[in-house]
This record gives structure tokens, C-alpha cells and sequence, in this order.
């Protein structure tokens, strides 16, 4: 029987909609999944888990240690509960790649990255080249380690679940690592990025983080997220957790829409997945028009106002 | 102090790279390589730290084919004292890379291993955690900002929510970000002065690495091409089209 152990992330308060994600995704490798949860507090998340209908089991891990995420700490829990499982899966988020590759190091096992779709239980495919080209690679190992990307998958049913939920004690272990020093959290009361039906990026062409701020009118009334460019992130305009991009973060909203965002490769590798693509931009030639739907060759300072008075 | 610097020979960022006519893998005929960017950012991180007097020296290595003397070359340029090329001919994977820089690590003992958080060929992302968990090294990835102090390091790591700092008592693994600094370029009198500087070349026999395809490509692809889509003329053009056409506002 093929069994699953998906990595649950949450930030100790609610399960991440990635977790939901990754479990559907391990609905394609087979129907015994269980959850492994290293938690601060897990009567926050227990009623959350539960409603995970095709989960069986969850894999308790309680301490404060588990305030902040020491990848160490949270893959020394990964290896204590191993010994069952067939594929171990955790999102591509920062989280899941600084945790699962570790894991698979100690297991000796080679983890396959940013899966976009489940061929069959051992073939996947993948974006490599920051997504010029899509990769189907075949495993022959016996046990998998996988990293999601969840915008190409759906979330699993909610609609109610049976998990048990299983304590453990912490593993003793003399594994070296760093500690946690402090975190400075983007605080937003928009919805989450790589979650939101809208999303609203702003690039270069916003010139500086003044202007950047005229996206959140447009955002508000759209109830989108804010993005970026990492050109916009490099200057300075938004913090780092905006970006989106090959090397931030992936999304595929019902709506992108990129103000003065030229659209490199990189940036495209983030969101050409997008199911509707507005470009705002004062030049027609910049590769973005490429991708978009919609595209308005407009002054973006002059668009932008227009814009939020008519939505 | 020590700084080992590993050294990825990847496509130039710039270049678009395309599969190859029988879709078995991409096309890098006529492709110009590079230093993998992530990987420039640790050596200049490094370069620092030895310009700042925090370091002694720079070693930068490399696993793969004899052309990635060029790489290790640019390295010496930029400012490591030394390089190593370990040669195989195989295609490795990351966990055959970390294997291989672990012997590497074992032979050198460097007091910090700063790495690229990615290579921009596969999107693996992966050497970096494997390393450090085989050599149980305290693991920071996703640096952009390292401050060294006496035998401990401070670093900021860039995070889906924000910022987190670490704090880790040295040797330790560092994987880079973008933002952690600008890499400088090489002038001309220190390219000249690389050809000059060390590079040892080992194979992966030598040290004892069994290399295991476990992973293969079947199939590489172009993604499917987004059809390019309209201009409109104006906000209420666009306003009407969201609202009536795509149906998303």
C-alpha cells in the first residue's frame, strides 16, 4: 500500500492553503496520506486539520521550539516518522525548500522540485530554466521526496475529515543548527499572495515607493494582493515577500495585472499561469504585451488614477 | 578564516534556453554559460568578508566537465585564491553534487560555506540544505544579509512573510538571494593575474563518490504559448472588457 506524509505549514495560528494543495497532489500517488504537523500550539490547528477529509493520520509534534521554523528541528521530526512512507511532499514555499532538501539529503534520497503535474507515480513534470521549458523526469527510487508548486494544483475537500492525531515526544538528537534571532513580517490585511483571485504587480516603470503605493487604491477596490517585480523589490519600491518571479514567489490568480513590469523571463516564470493578464505599460514594445490579454499602452501615472475611479 | 565557494557553470541568465529538436533535454549548443548568478553573489559576499579582513582565503570549486575551468577562472578573476575542479562527464544531480562538495569540505575544512540558494538551469534549489545536512552544519538558507562576528554569524534570510534573522556559531552552510549584494566585475589585470592562480583538478572517483542516476529526463518541452492578446485603447475599453469579456472583475 502507497503511503503519503505530507509536511503541514501553517504559522502556528491557521493551516497555509498550500497544505491543501500539496494534499491534493498527493491524492494522485495514492489514498493513504497522513500529515506531519511540528507546532507550538497545535489546538490552534487541530480543528483546521480536521476537516482535511482524505487525511488519516496526523503526526503530532508539540513543542516551543516550534514557534519559529529551524529546518533542523522540523527534519529531525520528518526522519523520527519515516520509516512507513513511500513519498514525503511539502510545498515549494521557502519553507518546504529549506526543509525538504535537507530531509532528503539525510535519506539519501534525490527530491524532485516544483512539481507541476502528477504523471504517474513515479514520472513528473517540472519547470526547469525558470519555466522556458517543462521537464518530465521518471524516478527510480522506491521512496520520493517532492516539492509542489500548489498553483498547479487544487485544494483538496474540506468538507470534513476523520484524522487521528497522533502525539510524539521530540526526537533526541545532536544535530547542529542555528537559532531563531528576530522576524520582521509584512503585515497586510489583503489577501495572501499566492493565494488571492486578483493580484495587482507593480515593476520598474513605478519609479519609486511613493508611486508603488498608487496600486493600493486599485488593490482595494479589486480586493487583490500586491505584487512585484524584482526589479521594483531591488529598488527598494516593496518589501521581498512581494516578489514574484523565478526566484519569489509563483502565482496563478483569475486576474495579474502588471504596471510598468517589462516582463523578463524571470518575472514571466511567476505568473504566465495566470487565467487573465492585464499589462499597463508606456512601452509597446516590452515583452510583457506578449503574454497579456489585455493591453493598454498607456502612462501608467496617468492610467492608474483613471483606472481606480472606474472600477 | 576559510571560505568555500562552490561554483555552478549555467547558461547566461539572458539567454533564452529551448529544448533540443527530439524533446529528450534543452539545447546548449551555442548557448553562452556563465557563472550561475546565485553563486557570483556568494563569492562577492566572500570577497567582502576577505576585503573586510574577516577572511584569509577564498576557495572555489566546481564539479563537472573541463569546461568548467571557465567558471573557476572568472572565480579567480573576481577574487578567490584558489580553485578546484573536481571532473566527472556525468550529468549529476544535486544530491551527487552534495556528496561530492562534502568530500571537498572534508579535505579543506573551510570555516564557512557560502553557496548560490539556486542553480538557474535546473530550479532545483536543493545542494545548498543536501550539504549541509550531510556534513551536519548548521543550514541558513536564503541569505541577504551576512554580518560576521569573531566565530558567530548573523543572518537575514528572506522569507515567503518577510524577514527572519539567524544566528549560527560558525562553520556553518549559507545559501544566497538576490539582494544579498551586487556582484562586481572582473577588471582586465585581474583576469590576467587569475591564469596564473591555482586550480586543482580531481576527478569524482578520486574521492569516492558513487554517482546514482536516480532521476531522468524523459521529455523536455517548450511550455504551452500563452496566445497573445489584444491592445485597447483606453481604461474604459479595459474596465469593460474585464468586466463583460473575461468575466474576472
Amino acid at each position: 500500500m502507497t503511503k503519503i506524509l505530507v509536511l503541514a505549514e501553517h504559522d502556528n495560528n491557521s493551516l497555509s492553503g498550500a497544505t491543501l494543495s500539496v494534499t491534493k497532489a498527493a491524492e494522485m500517488l495514492g489514498d493513504e496520506i497522513d500529515l506531519i504537523c511540528t507546532t507550538s500550539n497545535i489546538s490552534n490547528l487541530e480543528a483546521e486539520i480536521s476537516t482535511l477529509t482524505s487525511v488519516k493520520k496526523v503526526h503530532v509534534f508539540e513543542d516551543k521550539i516550534f514557534e519559529n521554523e529551524i529546518a533542523e528541528n522540523t527534519v529531525d521530526c520528518l526522519i523520527a516518522v519515516s520509516d512507513d512512507y513511500d513519498y514525503f511532499l511539502a510545498s515549494s514555499s521557502t519553507s518546504g525548500k529549506n526543509i525538504m532538501p535537507r530531509f532528503a539529503g539525510l535519506m539519501d534520497i534525490q527530491q524532485i522540485s516544483e512539481v507541476i503535474e502528477v504523471v504517474d507515480g513515479s514520472t513528473f513534470k517540472k519547470p526547469i530554466y525558470a519555466g522556458a521549458c517543462i521537464a518530465t523526469v521518471k524516478t527510480e527510487q522506491s521512496r520520493n521526496v517532492l516539492t509542489i508548486r500548489t498553483t498547479s494544483f487544487d485544494k483538496t475537500s474540506t468538507d470534513g475529515g476523520s484524522a487521528e492525531f497522533v502525539k510524539h515526544d521530540l526526537p533526541a538528537n545532536n544535530t547542529n543548527k542555528p537559532t531563531f534571532v528576530k522576524n520582521e513580517l509584512t503585515v497586510s490585511d489583503r489577501p495572501e499572495l499566492t493565494s488571492a483571485d486578483i493580484v495587482v504587480s507593480g515593476g520598474r516603470g513605478m519609479q519609486n515607493s511613493d508611486n508603488f503605493k498608487l496600486l493600493e487604491g486599485i488593490a482595494t477596490k479589486l480586493n487583490a494582493a500586491i505584487g512585484a517585480s524584482r526589479a521594483a523589490v531591488d529598488s527598494g519600491f516593496a518589501p521581498n515577500d512581494y516578489q514574484v518571479g523565478q526566484t519569489g514567489k509563483s502565482v496563478a490568480p483569475n486576474l495579474y495585472v502588471a504596471v510598468g513590469i517589462s516582463g523578463a523571463i524571470q518575472h514571466l516564470a511567476g505568473m504566465k499561469d495566470s487565467k487573465t493578464i492585464v499589462a499597463i505599460n508606456k512601452d509597446e514594445e516590452a515583452p510583457i504585451f506578449k503574454v497579456a490579454d489585455y493591453g493598454l499602452v498607456a502612462d501608467l501615472f496617468e492610467a492608474l488614477p483613471e483606472l481606480e475611479s472606474k472600477l | 578564516m576559510k571560505i568555500l565557494i562552490p561554483i555552478k557553470r549555467v547558461n547566461d541568465y539572458n539567454v533564452k534556453v529551448r529544448p533540443n529538436q527530439a524533446n529528450t533535454d534543452v539545447d546548449l549548443s551555442n548557448v553562452k554559460m556563465a557563472v550561475n548568478p546565485f553563486c557570483e553573489i556568494a563569492l562577492e559576499e566572500a570577497i567582502r568578508l576577505k576585503e573586510g579582513g574577516n577572511a584569509t582565503e577564498i576557495i572555489a570549486v566546481s564539479v563537472g566537465d573541463e569546461k568548467n575551468q571557465e567558471q573557476l577562472r572568472t572565480a579567480l578573476a573576481l577574487g578567490a585564491d584558489r580553485a578546484i575542479l573536481v571532473k566527472t562527464d556525468k550529468a549529476l544531480q544535486p544530491l551527487d553534487v552534495s556528496k561530492v562538495l562534502v568530500k571537498v569540505y572534508e579535505k579543506e575544512s573551510p570555516n564557512l560555506v557560502i553557496m548560490g540558494k539556486v542553480g538557474i538551469d535546473g530550479d532545483h534549489n536543493q545542494t545548498g540544505q543536501m550539504f549541509s545536512a550531510l556534513t551536519n552544519l548548521p543550514q541558513i538558507t536564503f541569505a541577504s544579509k551576512v554580518e560576521l562576528n569573531g566565530n558567530d554569524v548573523e543572518v537575514t534570510r528572506e522569507i515567503d512573510g518577510g524577514l527572519e534573522t539567524l544566528s549560527s556559531s560558525l562553520p556553518a552552510v549559507i545559501t544566497t538571494d538576490l539582494r544579498l549584494n551586487e556582484p562586481r566585475y572582473a577588471s582586465l589585470p585581474n583576469i590576467m593575474k587569475a591564469k596564473r592562480k591555482p586550480l586543482e583538478e580531481l576527478t569524482v572517483e578520486e574521492l569516492g563518490v558513487e554517482v546514482k542516476p536516480t532521476v531522468t529526463t524523459l521529455k523536455v518541452e517548450s511550455p504551452p504559448e500563452r496566445e497573445e492578446g489584444v491592445k485597447v485603447e483606453n481604461v474604459d475599453v479595459l474596465v469593460e472588457k474585464l468586466k463583460n469579456e473575461a468575466k474576472v472583475i
